[in-house]
Parts: C-alpha cells; structure tokens; sequence
C-alpha cells in the first residue's frame, strides 16, 4: 500500500470554503514531489454534497466523516472525530488549511495523537527521501525549513495563497466518496457555542475578491480614501487597507488586510502608499500579481510587486481612473 | 478567578536579525520585547481580576533576559510571577513548550489560563491549544470579550471575514487573545517599585525534564526569503503611467 496524504477540506454549513481548492493542489504538488496518494476529507454533518464536489478533483478517494455533533463546529468534536478516523486510516501526512477553525482545533488534535503540527507553511520540499515544510518566521523576516523528527502521521497547515486553488487538478471521472459515521461521546463536547453573526453592517470578505485596491499611510487624510475608491469602483474590485488607516478609522477593520486583519490573493492587488510591513505582507503576497505605487523607491513593497511605479500616488492615481475608463467604455 | 498568563520574549518588531553560524537561529544578540497578543492577554487577566478579585500570575519560559517580561507584568500589577529560566527553552517546540509550561503548574489550580494567540517569533499558533489539551481543559482560540456566567465563562471568538461568535464553556479552560480585545495599560511608578518585591518562582530545566521529550519537529535551516520576483519598473510622466498600466491589466493581467 502506498503511503497516503490526507487534505482534511473545510466546510461551513456544507458549503466547501474556497480556501479548500489550495489544500488540495498542496496536496497534488506533494504527490507530485513523493509519489505517495491523495485523498481528501470533510467533516461534518450533512456534507455529502461538498464530499462530491472534492470527489471531481484529482484524488483518490473521499471521505465523508458524518456525526450529528460535528455540527456546530466545537474543537472538542471536531478533534475526536478526526483522531477516530486517522486512528484507524494511519495516513503519512494530514493536510489542512491555515484557517481560525483548523488554528482552533489542529494542536489539540495532533496533542491527542501525540503528534505535531507543521503550521503556516507557505512551501513544500522534498529533500533526500524527507519532506521539508517551508514557513515564515520572525514575521516572515526569515524563513525556515521544517522537517519532522516524529512518526506519522504527520500534520501540516498552509497558509491562505500558499498554493493556487486554480491549479487544484481535475480527475478524469469522479473519485470514489466513502460516508464515515464516527460516535462522538456524551460529554465530550464541553464548548456551546452561539449563532456566527457579523458586529460590522456590510461587512466584506476580502478573501473572495479577485481585484484588491488597497491603501496604506501614503494616502495622508481620509478624505483622499475617495480616490482610491473611485479606482476599486472602475476595477470592480474591493477596497482595502493596511493596518494603520483602519487604526485611525479611516476604514472599518473589516477591510484590513495583514497578519491581524484578512489575508488574501487575488488576481490583482494595487497596492497605494503602502510601504510593506511584513505584517502587511504576510496578508497578500500571495496575490496573483501586484501593482505598487509608492514614492519610496526603497519600500519593501517594491520586493514582492510584479509592477512597479515610484511616485506621487496623487498624480498617477487620478489620470489611471480616466484611462480604465475609458478602456471600459471601449476606447 | 485565578488566572495564570504565558508570555513571551521575542525579538523587537523592527531590531534587524542576524543569522547564527548553523543558520539554525538567529544571533541571540537583538533588542527583546514581549509579544504583543500577551501584553493584550495580561490586561485582560488583569481586568478580570479587578472584576472578580483573584490572582494573576504571570509565567515565561526561556534564559535571564525573559524575566524583564515578568518584571514589567509585575509592574503592571501581576501578583507574582513563574520563571522557567534556561536558554535551552528557546529552542522547545510548541508540544514541548506546553509541556514544560503544565509542570510547572502542576501543582496551582488555576481557573483560567490566557496565553497570546501566536508569538511573533515562530508563530506556530498552537502553545495554548496544546496546553489545554495536555490539561484535559476546555479551550476557545481568538478570543476578544470575556464575561463570567453561572456556570463558567461566555467568550467571544474572532472568526474570519469579520465573523464572530459567542461559545459558553466551563472553567476551568485555556484561552488564546486576540490583539485589540483592550486597551494596554502602562506600569505606574508605584507599580514598579512594589514588583521588586513580589514573588518571583524560579524553574530549572532539571525539574521540567522529565515531563519534556525531543522536538517533534525540527529547524534544518532558516534564511533570509529570497526575491523571487521579477519587477517591472514602469516609468514615465503620470499621464504615460496610467496608459502603460491599463495596457498591463488588459493585456498582460486580464482583468480589464
């Protein structure tokens, strides 16, 4: 039997998170690099139909891990069901995204396994016959190889644009989906939790957004925010900022990209008079491609950027707006 | 409420870092600062202790330098303090650093445990989870609002996209804070002066030895992240800029 890597999927109220399609190209690119076998997880209760969405990509199996309990999502449930199923599957290398839920129950999970947890990875190498995690340290000033000195099952955790859920590969025919019912004990779930609400109006999730205009110190006054509005309206984008302009409350945090706000990789992301901070970085460097404008010809920003401009944003900003425009109207 | 906190030392966010000679660490010789979500999660022990009386004791495990983070919790009104002093504990795992740190409580029952949501050095994110694990304890991640109940503690968890949620749970129970869940006090000047005098337990490596095992995981090799990025430069007056960069979204990024 050939040794198996397992990506455990996320789901919310049976809707398959986005995020999901990287972990599952992670998990193909290790394929890849090792030859060992894909499959795929989702846990919850009533999940058969993000189990068959997973089932038309590349994998080789799916499994549906059903319990009434593992609905609300709690970490007791969701740890015991899983260490259930890796008990008895014992695969290589368990696989998941880097989200607020896998952060809430991976380590306890791993801990009751006697295992540990690889997380935040941005990376994957396979070096002499050992798999070596690539993560941020330091706030991603350095970098570092992590390798596991444990037995398997191993467990590991990408971070959000690790990998491109685009290049999640399809399968030929559908993957065999297999329902596991596992018996989550009286007693074992001691969190209640409440209904998921949002403290914001109009909140936005900027996770979803292909097109990001986003502004950071260099904008000077709120009043200047409108401008860099004007441009997200004629991209279609969303419009989002660095941590300090939503500190000032020039934005709602809820548009705040970064380490402690949302991290995202769109297929663009205009980057306004942000000068880069890794904490800023770390949220969106995984965009697609990145557009800076900045006059600090030296600012971080310029390390990551596809394209970049050095100058006043206040000059280049307006005539930009005009030219998309006109582009749009078929000019 | 006894509430016990893990804090911290970690590099300053802006002290530039150097390589050690097996490119394994870095130099131990940078400016040091306590992580930011564990002053975040003493002020609230400290805010829940003005609540609810109780005790607030502070814990940190690594070489002489960490105990400034324990002074300067003293100072801001921690009651006394936890040191697991060696150089050795810098260099633990996540699973491990749990384990030395539930040792050492072993025999203080708290009803709470607050640690930061992740350090700004490794950023593994999973200390407190661990812990609670390792304890049999109830935990709740991200946490921005904390209120007694009858019958333990309602939290507020931090989702994503601007979601939260509500969880009851039992004490005893560990918990991670989120940065922003209040606003940090500064250590006054009396403050200060009584820390001197407040208790300050040291741990030996010897003494947590049993309980720790090898990492679970292992550093091969930490770097500089290299440029992997090509950029293109685009100049020219404003005017040219804008057409040179509609032509990049059309042509080259297709999203015009």
């Amino acid at each position: 039997m050939s040794d198996t890597i397992l990506v455990v999927v996320e789901q919310r109220e049976g809707k398959l998170n986005r995020v999901s399609w990287e972990t599952i190209a992670a998990g193909q690119a290790v394929a890849g690099a090792t030859g060992w076998t894909v499959e795929a997880a989702v846990a919850g209760s009533g999940i058969s139909s993000a189990a068959n969405e997973i089932a038309a990509k590349k994998v080789a199996r799916v499994y549906a891990i059903e319990a009434p309990r593992l609905e609300p999502y709690t970490p007791d449930a969701f740890a015991s069901a899983l260490k259930q199923f890796l008990t008895t599957k014992q695969p290589k290398l368990v696989l998941m995204p880097h989200t607020y839920q896998v952060r809430d129950f991976i380590p306890k999970l791993a801990t009751a396994m006697g295992r540990a947890v690889i997380s935040d990875c941005i990376g994957f190498k396979y070096e002499s016959g050992k798999p070596h995690f690539t993560r941020q340290m330091f706030q991603g000033k350095l970098v570092a190889d992590v390798s596991f000195s444990s037995d398997p099952p191993w467990f590991a955790t990408f971070q959000n644009g690790a990998f491109r859920g685009d290049q999640a590969e399809a399968g030929t025919a559908a993957a065999p989906v297999e329902t596991v019912r596992v018996e989550i004990a009286d007693g074992v779930v001691r969190n209640k939790p409440k209904e998921v609400f949002k403290e914001v109006k109009q909140a936005v999730d900027l996770t979803q957004a292909e097109i990001i205009v986003s502004v950071g110190r260099g904008i000077k006054e709120q009043k200047n925010i409108e401008m860099a509005k004007q441009l997200a309206d004629v991209l279609g984008g969303e419009l989002a900022a660095s941590r300090p302009i939503c500190d000032s409350g020039w934005l709602p945090m809820d548009r705040q990209v970064g380490s402690s706000g949302q991290t995202v990789a769109p297929k663009l992301y205009f980057a306004l008079g942000i000068s880069g901070a890794i904490q800023h970085i770390v949220g969106m460097k995984g965009s697609r491609a990145i557009i800076a404008v900045n006059k600090d010809s030296e600012a971080p920003i310029f390390e990551i950027a596809d394209y970049a401009v050095v100058g006043n944003l206040f000059d280049i900003v307006p005539p930009l707006i005009e030219e998309v425009k006109k582009t749009k109207a078929g000019g | 409420m006894k509430i016990l906190v893990c804090m911290k030392q970690v590099p300053q966010k802006d002290a530039p870092l150097k390589l050690n000679d097996t490119g394994t660490w870095i130099r131990e010789d940078v400016a040091y600062e306590v992580n930011e979500p564990d002053a975040y999660a003493l002020e609230e022990a400290l805010r829940q202790r003005e609540k609810h009386k109780g005790e607030v004791v502070v814990i940190t495990s690594g070489p002489a330098r960490a105990q400034q983070v324990l002074r300067e919790a003293l100072a801001k009104g921690a009651d006394r303090a936890i040191h697991l002093e060696d150089e050795k504990f810098v260099g633990l795992d996540a699973f491990n650093t749990a384990k030395a740190l539930a040792a050492a409580i072993k025999d203080e029952p708290f009803d709470l445990i607050f640690t930061g949501l992740q350090s700004d050095d490794y950023g593994y994110a999973q200390t407190g989870v661990i812990l609670a694990d390792l304890l049999g304890w109830p935990h709740a991640t991200i946490i921005m609002q904390i209120e007694k109940t009858d019958s333990g503690i309602r939290v507020k968890r931090e989702l994503e996209a601007g979601f939260f949620q509500f969880v009851d749970m039992p004490l005893p129970a560990v918990l991670t804070i989120q940065s922003g869940i209040n606003k940090l006090r500064y250590a006054t000047l009396i403050g200060i002066k009584q820390a001197k005098n407040k208790p300050l337990r040291k741990v030996t490596l010897g003494e947590v030895l049993s309980a720790i095992g090898e990492n679970l995981q292992k550093i091969e090799r930490l770097y500089v992240p290299q440029k992997t990025k090509k950029t293109e430069v685009i100049e020219g007056p404003p005017a040219e800029v804008a057409k040179k960069l509609v032509d990049k979204l059309r042509n080259e990024l297709q999203v015009l």
